[in-house]
């Protein structure tokens, strides 16, 4: 369990970053909080020849509410959702979500930014990402592009991003005052990875919910939005009937993957029990 | 002496091994090093069973820093690693060598050995080996028909290695007289214990002394140093075997495998320092797994629930080898299985069967947990078909106190089998009082009625601790009035420097602080047993004993400060058996099929606690093993005999968010008869009859009687279980 043999880089500023990533071709791979990265390289599952450490570029270590959106940083770690890091839902979700990623100490070196271009489809940042849709700030030598999350997430570990490219920014949406978030996930000790989770937005007036946005996790290939499911929500009274019917248009439209701890029949069973509970969790104490 | 105040044993003294261990201060096998150490990395085989062609190390021996690559050429003259434990005849075919010779019979399978100059280099060779295989059907299931072992090389040879069998009594009878027959096909998955240190060694040979020392060792090093020497042909004083802190033994660790071999073999001829550390996927493939264990039973009843006569056909998967432990596992299987039951006439065959898997070997409570699982299990499918209370089926069944000493007239471990003590019905009364039985099962029926799923189940079993056949120690007092115990023992981290260091405190009347436990040295006491099946406390414990009572004869009358050493043996022909009770309480979650566990009680009769602090962590670890081993712990292959699950990311033990807290209820009802200390062993009790109680509990919550047939009920085969229903 020792990595192959690679060289190691540690440039201190973004343009050093981005040469090294423009020549650095298909062996050189950015290492952020390496939680993801460096077991892979143990068990010899990625050999990048090049290393380039995200660490020292202390310019990408923000995070910040601006302008309607909350600025994620490349370098900001999970642990800073510890406390919300903005007000209203959007900060009431990431708080609430950050506490089922892994363990506390993986929380102080993993980032955001990793999580995101990792793509592992159980992640939950990837889901709030797709959920909330997100955009990816990603900036090579040849300039920036805007991606947002629901064209960035191919499939497992695999996403839009070009080998030259750095995630230097992930922008989240701030939802107002008239948004409810929950979020839910189903995983078979503390700190593994869910089997699946469902995340959602609900815009809710006098009792009927407006928009709506549902967002399933770790059940296919990538975290997505569920259209169908959003569809059979809006328009209703916030009510346990309706949240029923969200969670079977869920459980009726994902294609789930199957794997060692849950076969397809199961995580659609999961998949409609997290979302009822994600939706159930968001309009608890509403009084409706 | 023995009726002054009793100062140390039975007080809840703090472990004097942790002041070291807590202040970062232990040496663990990958702490050491020698300069000049070289790196030992083991190829493994890809395959789960094939026939091995050759094996290409040109590349890997042109590695810069490569210093050797062995395989099976290299050490031919080194014979199989022998069976410790249960050696019957005709097992020698199924042992394993230390590099595979012709076939390779599991993915994990050693086939080559690298050693370098430092251990990325080592890794980096280990690619460039290219074992050739070619690959045959794997056979990973022990119920299907035994087929040739090893066709090519070992024609005729079955995978079926051994049948233990074990009866008494008439069973024809039994059966002809049966108010109802209850049969029952349970099974327990492959888990086993894991320790958090991996294995590791460190073996060097000093060339002026003509010794070789391994350090690393655990569990059994005087038996291991025995094997080593004969091995590699040395006489055993010029070997030793060394112990540092263990971190894990459970059974798995500290037994002779092919690593410790190569790496004290490697020392002598490459006349170098040789240090191997394995990783944890490697731990997960190569270290021995155990239980994966399935019964077919057949019980003949009266009308109380009352088993006249109990039948099992049990199917014991060995995997790829016969390791040290022989048929321990079977043989105990098979002793255990008739439990704290009267049970008149009993018959048990177990099929020792080789298959395409990790070789399998004890784990904590070994034949017992797997036993126990069945035997309660069939004890709670009696109660159901006669429509009587479980508890009240056990009780009809239980061996009354007056029978004791009570042989079971079956013979296990080359012992016979007979329960020294025992008031089995005192402590089920003990415990339903102390839950509160009617209340809870109340209490329980009121939330089933709210629309929860929570049951109550419980598992009743019998333990055996303190295997002879005999234990020795010598004590020593320095002029400053020091106290050295030097035992035989060996520590895996369950605390017997400390109730070592009381049972000697007691008895010297000396502060335990001016007393210094060694063990788990093999050159400073020419015998000693080591640390398994429970018996350090009641055979080394009585060694101590009688080494410190000769010690006091010396010095009678002596000066203060006069210096002076005893030795003390303890021999027993019969082990001391303790016994016990888990209760458990469930809830499941039909939204996501998963278990949890709301409450944990271990019942439990020491005979007597030299420290009933340590017994009680003894408990509360056996107990989260049980809970993994019930609900979450399994080696799981696909067809092709890859394992599924290497690493803690499918492996997955209960952490602390996912066991409740594990109430002991530990009493001394019944002391040992046959040691003078009255003791008996703790090391299984909080593991034994968890699988029983939770798999109760959950057909309880379930109000499916007789749902679970095997462990571990994980959410995917609850899922299939209900159904998918909300
Ligand atoms: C035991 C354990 C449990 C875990 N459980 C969970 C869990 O429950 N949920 C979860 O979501 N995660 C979990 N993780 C993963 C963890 O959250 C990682 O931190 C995260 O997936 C990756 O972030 P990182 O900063 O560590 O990235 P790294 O490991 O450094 O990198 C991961 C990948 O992303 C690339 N990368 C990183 N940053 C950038 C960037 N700015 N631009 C472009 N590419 C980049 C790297 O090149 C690499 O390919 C777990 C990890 C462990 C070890």
């Amino acid at each position: 369990m020792k990595p192959a043999p690679f060289s190691y880089h540690a440039p201190s500023t973004l343009d050093a970053m981005l040469a090294l990533l423009a020549e650095g071709g298909e062996d050189g791979k950015v290492i952020a909080g390496g939680q993801s990265l460096v077991p892979m390289m143990n068990f010899r599952l990625a050999r990048p020849a090049r290393l380039f450490d995200l660490n020292g570029v202390a310019e990408l270590d923000f995070l910040r509410a601006e302008g309607g959106w909350l600025r994620i940083g490349a370098l900001a770690r999970h642990a800073a959702f510890h406390r919300p890091p903005c007000g209203g839902p959007t900060g009431a979700l990431l708080a609430e979500v950050v506490r089922h990623i892994a363990h506390y100490p993986i929380r102080q070196r993993g980032t955001f930014a990793g999580s995101i271009a990792h793509a592992d489809p159980a992640s939950e940042w990837c889901l709030v990402a797709a959920t909330l849709g997100a955009e990816i700030v990603a900036r090579s030598r040849a300039g920036e592009r805007r991606i947002g999350a629901g064209d960035f997430f191919l499939a497992s570990l695999s996403t839009a991003l070009r080998p030259d490219e750095l995630i230097v920014e992930v922008r989240l949406p701030i939802l107002d005052a008239g948004w409810r978030t929950g979020f839910c996930e189903f995983s078979r000790r503390v700190g593994d990875f869910g089997i699946a989770m469902t995340a959602v937005a609900l815009r809710v007036e006098s009792g009927v919910v407006r928009e709506a946005r549902i967002g399933v996790g770790g059940v296919e290939d990538h975290p997505a939005r569920q259209p169908a499911a959003e569809q059979a929500l809006v328009g209703q009274p916030v009510a346990a009937r309706a949240f029923a019917a969200a969670a079977d248009a869920v459980a009726g439209a994902v294609r789930p993957m199957e794997d060692l701890h849950a076969d397809a029949a199961y995580r659609r069973h999961l998949a409609r029990t997290t979302t009822r509970r994600a939706l159930e969790q968001a309009c608890a104490g509403s009084g409706s | 002496m023995a009726d002054g105040p009793t100062r140390y044993i039975g007080m809840p003294h703090k472990r004097l091994e942790d002041r070291t261990l807590l202040t970062g201060g232990g040496r663990f096998a990958a702490d050491l090093s020698a300069p000049g150490q070289l790196h030992m990395r083991v190829v493994r085989s890809p395959v789960a069973f094939g026939r091995l062609r050759s094996v290409d190390v040109r590349e890997a021996r042109r590695l810069p820093g490569v210093v050797a690559v062995w395989t099976f050429a290299d050490v031919e003259r080194i014979p199989p690693i022998q069976i410790r434990l249960t050696k019957i005849g005709g097992l020698e075919p199924y042992q394993q060598t230390v590099l595979a010779r012709d076939y390779v019979r599991y993915v994990g399978d050693p086939v080559a050995a690298v050693f370098a100059e430092d251990p990325y280099v080592a890794e980096d060779a280990a690619e460039l080996v290219f074992p050739e295989i070619e690959e045959l059907p794997a056979c990973i299931s022990a119920t299907e028909p035994p087929r040739e072992f090893m066709p090519e090389t070992l024609p005729g040879v079955s995978s079926e290695a051994a049948c233990v069998t074990k009866a008494y009594g008439d069973l024809d009878a039994a059966f002809a007289a049966a108010h109802e027959v209850v049969e029952l096909e349970v099974a327990v998955g492959r888990h086993t214990g894991v320790p958090l240190e991996t294995r590791g060694a460190l073996a060097e040979f000093d060339p002026a002394k003509g010794t070789l020392t391994m350090r690393g060792a655990a569990k059994v090093p005087h038996y291991n140093r025995g094997q080593v020497a004969r091995m590699l042909d040395m006489p055993d004083e010029m070997v030793h075997l060394i112990q540092g802190h263990v971190g894990g033994g459970f059974g798995v660790r500290g037994e002779l495998y092919p690593e410790d071999v190569l790496v004290c073999h490697a020392a002598l001829r490459l006349k170098r320092p040789v240090k191997w550390v394995e990783d944890r996927q490697e731990h997960l493939m190569a270290a021995n797994h155990s239980r994966d264990q399935s019964y077919r039973l057949r019980a003949a009843v009266d009308a109380r629930g009352f088993i006249l006569g109990l039948q099992a056909e049990v199917f014991s998967d060995q995997g790829g080898y016969v390791r040290t432990h022989g048929v321990t596992v079977p043989d105990l299987s098979a002793a255990m299985l008739p439990g704290p039951y009267l049970v008149p006439a009993y018959r048990a065959d177990v099929h020792v069967r080789l298959t395409n898997k990790t070789p399998a070997g004890t784990y904590r409570a070994p034949g017992r947990y797997e036993s126990t699982f069945a035997r309660e299990r069939l004890l709670d499918a009696i109660a159901h078909a006669l429509g009587r209370d479980p508890v009240e089926v056990r009780r009809v069944n239980l061996i009354p106190r007056d029978r004791m000493p009570f042989d079971r007239g079956v013979d296990t471990l080359g012992t016979r089998v007979v329960y020294d003590s025992g008031d089995y019905a005192l402590l089920l009364d003990k415990l339903l009082a102390y839950l509160d039985y009617d209340r809870l099962k109340q209490a329980l029926a009121a939330r089933r009625a709210a629309g929860e799923h929570v049951g109550f189940g419980l598992g009743y079993f019998v333990e055996k601790s303190g295997l002879g056949p005999a234990d020795k120690a010598v004590i020593s007092i320095d002029a400053e009035g020091m106290v050295e115990v030097v035992t035989g023992a060996a520590s895996i981290g369950q605390g017997i420097e400390t109730a070592m260091a009381q049972i000697c405190a007691e008895v010297l009347e000396v502060p335990i602080e001016r007393i210094r436990v060694v063990h788990g040295r093999t050159d400073r006491i020419d015998y000693g047993m080591g640390a398994f099946a429970s018996r350090v406390t009641v055979m080394t414990g009585c060694a101590v004993k009688a080494a410190a009572e000769a010690l006091l004869e010396k010095l009678a009358g002596a000066q203060v400060g006069t210096p002076a050493s005893a030795e003390g043996w303890f021999r027993a022909d019969h082990m001391t058996y303790p016994y016990g009770i888990h209760a458990a309480v469930v809830r499941v979650d039909p939204g996501t099929c998963a278990v949890h566990v709301e409450r944990f009680v271990v019942a439990y009769d020491i005979g007597r606690a030299v420290n009933p602090m340590l017994v009680e962590g003894q408990i509360v670890g056996g107990a989260v093993q049980g809970i993994g081993g019930a609900l979450f712990e399994e080696f799981v292959y696909d067809a092709n005999g890859q394992p599924l699950v290497t690493t803690f990311g499918d492996y997955l033990m209960p952490t602390l968010a996912e066991v409740p807290p594990v109430e002991a209820l530990v009493t001394e009802d019944a002391p040992a008869t046959q040691n003078p200390l009255g003791v008996k062993g703790a090391g299984e009790a909080g593991i034994n009859g968890a699988g029983a109680a939770i798999a109760a509990a959950v057909d309880d919550a379930l109000g499916r009687p007789g749902a679970v047939t095997r462990l571990p009920v994980t959410p995917i085969r609850l899922h299939r279980l209900l159904g998918e229903r909300d």
